[in-house]
């Protein structure tokens, strides 16, 4: 094929397409604008900001498996907020173990804790999405109506079960010395936890990416989210990837657990199933199987519900619901959607 | 049918409660290009979908190189050396051009010499090397599609419809290009309804009609055969030349 037969010529994206795709970035930065004018004293910004972020992130953390195995999988996974519950139960429970470390003043040996509390979530939760794939969700790929109903169930028994185990009532979770109170900014006052619940959202969502764009097995991801039957035409099982990809997204549900576990101080067997409303609107916000999107969305929403929280409390509990309207009208696959909506 | 390298023997596929194919028997000889020829919906790409086990056979016989494959699981008919280009092409928009090729070769890291002969046969996929796949034209697309199949050596390469919304320059160019991937004595199964590309590339030709097949031969006895065109294919066939 000769080059004159053909003159490669790249089709768009135009300026404004360009435009279009690098708008949603400017969301969050925009959305902190608007709060310190809004908010008026610096200080308090900063301390709302970062308590914004750090709650947009453990969310964030929560919502990019969901979104991954929505997209990959086509599974509407209602028990979700079960990884959630039952990752912050093992982390308590770990806790509870290494109560040695966890009220010793050393920072090391409370970073120590809380990190293996998160290994032990994260191992526990991965391997019962394996157990939940296997039995719920693989009889019922395909039939939406019927992965709503069964992952309900699955959602409910892990709940039951975590009554039995742990017992009905709310526990109180304390955290570790080193990662209680504030450092003092200025006049902010910012929480100790809160960095680092930053720190572990900002390294996860690097490390996805990485994983996503640079190794093999993140462009199969990647590529099974488009069209899964093409992979497979090429040679690759993709209903291996469906179990990895899902035992992932529920271990991250269980570090997400562990983390607002620790954040709230308080857990209960419907945690799970209580923050499931943000992570819904998360995954919705960001477009179907976009990690990029998921983060976008998951920083709107803390910020947003911070930031509301101060200016206007008794407007706080719709003003998330409203974002995800608004953003809905400007664009109704959600800000960067992999997957289209059937 | 000594020298096939595929045979379906008294095939069947239903897809849901239709019965699309009904006793599909045919032969690739190994080596060359077989066309499969028939109007829309005659059933040519379900027959590609059947062999790649994207739906099952409900009865009958597909043997690949003396093993029946007709049982196995997609991704085993692929590494068994089957390549797939589908219909509507299945790239992967969201990734480069780099990306897509790099999924298609299954085997590790590219063969630089086979490369650079896809580059050559292909222009655009070296020069939109980087740039996202869903930024091609549709002609740059197919391209990309058939060099994915290309990639590592394929002992049978499917192609469904490669002409299919290409504008006459591009399946000028892509029918010369499939020409000299002929060259290289890959065995290809080519769906068509482009006539003129159809007799330019076959070697052999099955026609199918609702779902089952009523013409098997030469190529150049049916391209030869102005009447048997006209009664095998009616007047969809001079349509597309």
């Amino acid at each position: 094929m000769s080059e004159t037969a053909i003159r490669p010529r790249l089709v768009g994206p135009t300026a404004t397409e360009r435009l279009g795709k690098a708008a949603p970035l400017l969301l969050a930065p925009v959305l902190a604008l608007i709060g310190l004018a809004a908010i008026g004293n610096p200080s308090v910004w900063l301390t709302l900001t970062v308590a914004g972020l750090a709650m947009g992130l453990m969310i964030f953390i929560m919502a990019s498996g969901l979104t991954v195995v929505f997209g990959l999988m086509d599974v509407i996974n209602f028990g979700h907020g079960a990884f959630v519950s039952v990752g912050a139960f093992v982390g308590f429970t770990v806790l509870a173990w290494l109560s040695g470390w966890t009220q010793n003043p050393a920072v090391v040996l409370n970073l120590a804790a809380v990190f293996l509390a998160i290994l032990a979530s994260m191992a526990v939760t991965g391997a019962l999405g394996l157990a939940f794939e296997r039995v719920i969700v693989k009889p019922v790929y395909g039939h939406h109506l019927k992965q709503i109903l069964v992952t309900m169930g699955g959602l409910i028994v892990a709940q039951q079960l975590i009554h039995v185990i742990w017992g009905p009532d709310a526990i109180h979770v304390a955290r570790p010395p080193s990662l209680q109170g504030s450092f003092i900014v200025g006049e902010a006052a910012i929480e100790k936890y809160r960095m680092l619940a930053v720190a572990i959202g900002l390294v996860l969502f690097l490390a996805m990416r990485h994983v996503l764009r640079a190794t093999k097995l993140g462009l199969l991801v990647r590529a099974g989210v488009e069209n899964g039957e093409m992979v497979e035409a090429l040679g690759y099982r993709i209903n291996r990837l469906f179990l990895l990809v899902f035992m992932a997204g529920s271990a991250l549900a269980g570090l997400g657990g562990i983390m607002w576990g620790l954040y709230q101080e308080t857990i209960t067997a419907h945690m799970g199933s209580e923050i499931m409303v943000l992570v819904f609107v998360v995954v919705i916000i960001g477009g179907l199987g976009s990690i990029e999107g998921c983060f976008i969305g998951a920083l709107l929403v803390g910020l947003l519900a911070n930031y509301m929280a101060f200016l206007a409390p008794k407007a706080a509990l719709v003003s998330t619901i409203a974002l995800m309207v608004a953003i809905l009208m400007w664009r109704p696959q959600g800000l960067y959607p992999v997957v289209k909506a059937k | 049918m000594a020298d096939a390298l595929l045979t379906l023997e008294g095939v069947h596929t239903h897809i849901g409660p239709y019965h699309i194919l009904h006793e599909v028997s045919f032969a690739v000889p190994r080596g060359g290009v077989t066309m499969l020829l028939g109007r829309n919906g005659a059933g040519k790409s379900t027959t590609l979908r059947t062999i790649m086990g994207l739906w099952k056979a409900s009865r009958g016989q597909i043997t690949f190189d003396g093993r029946p494959i007709q049982g196995l699981a997609t991704p085993d008919i692929a590494r068994a050396g089957i390549a797939y280009v589908p219909e509507n092409m299945g790239i992967f928009a969201d990734l480069t051009v780099a990306e897509n090729m790099r999924l298609a070769a299954t085997n590790g890291p590219f063969d630089e010499k086979r490369l650079t002969w896809i580059k050559e046969l292909f222009p655009p996929i070296g020069t939109f090397w980087d740039k996202a796949a869903g930024t091609l034209s549709g002609g740059q697309k197919q391209m990309l599609s058939v060099a994915r199949a290309i990639i590592e050596p394929r002992r049978l390469i499917l192609i469904d419809e490669p002409s299919k919304g290409l504008a006459p320059a591009i399946i000028a160019a892509m029918t010369a290009a499939l020409k000299q991937l002929k060259d290289t004595d890959t065995t290809i199964l080519l769906v068509e309804q482009n006539f003129a590309m159809a007799s330019a590339l076959g070697d052999t030709v099955a026609v199918m009609d609702d779902g089952r097949i009523v013409h098997a031969g030469a190529m150049a006895e049916l391209a030869a055969d102005a009447s048997l065109q006209e009664k095998l294919m009616g007047l969809s066939l001079e349509v597309h030349q």
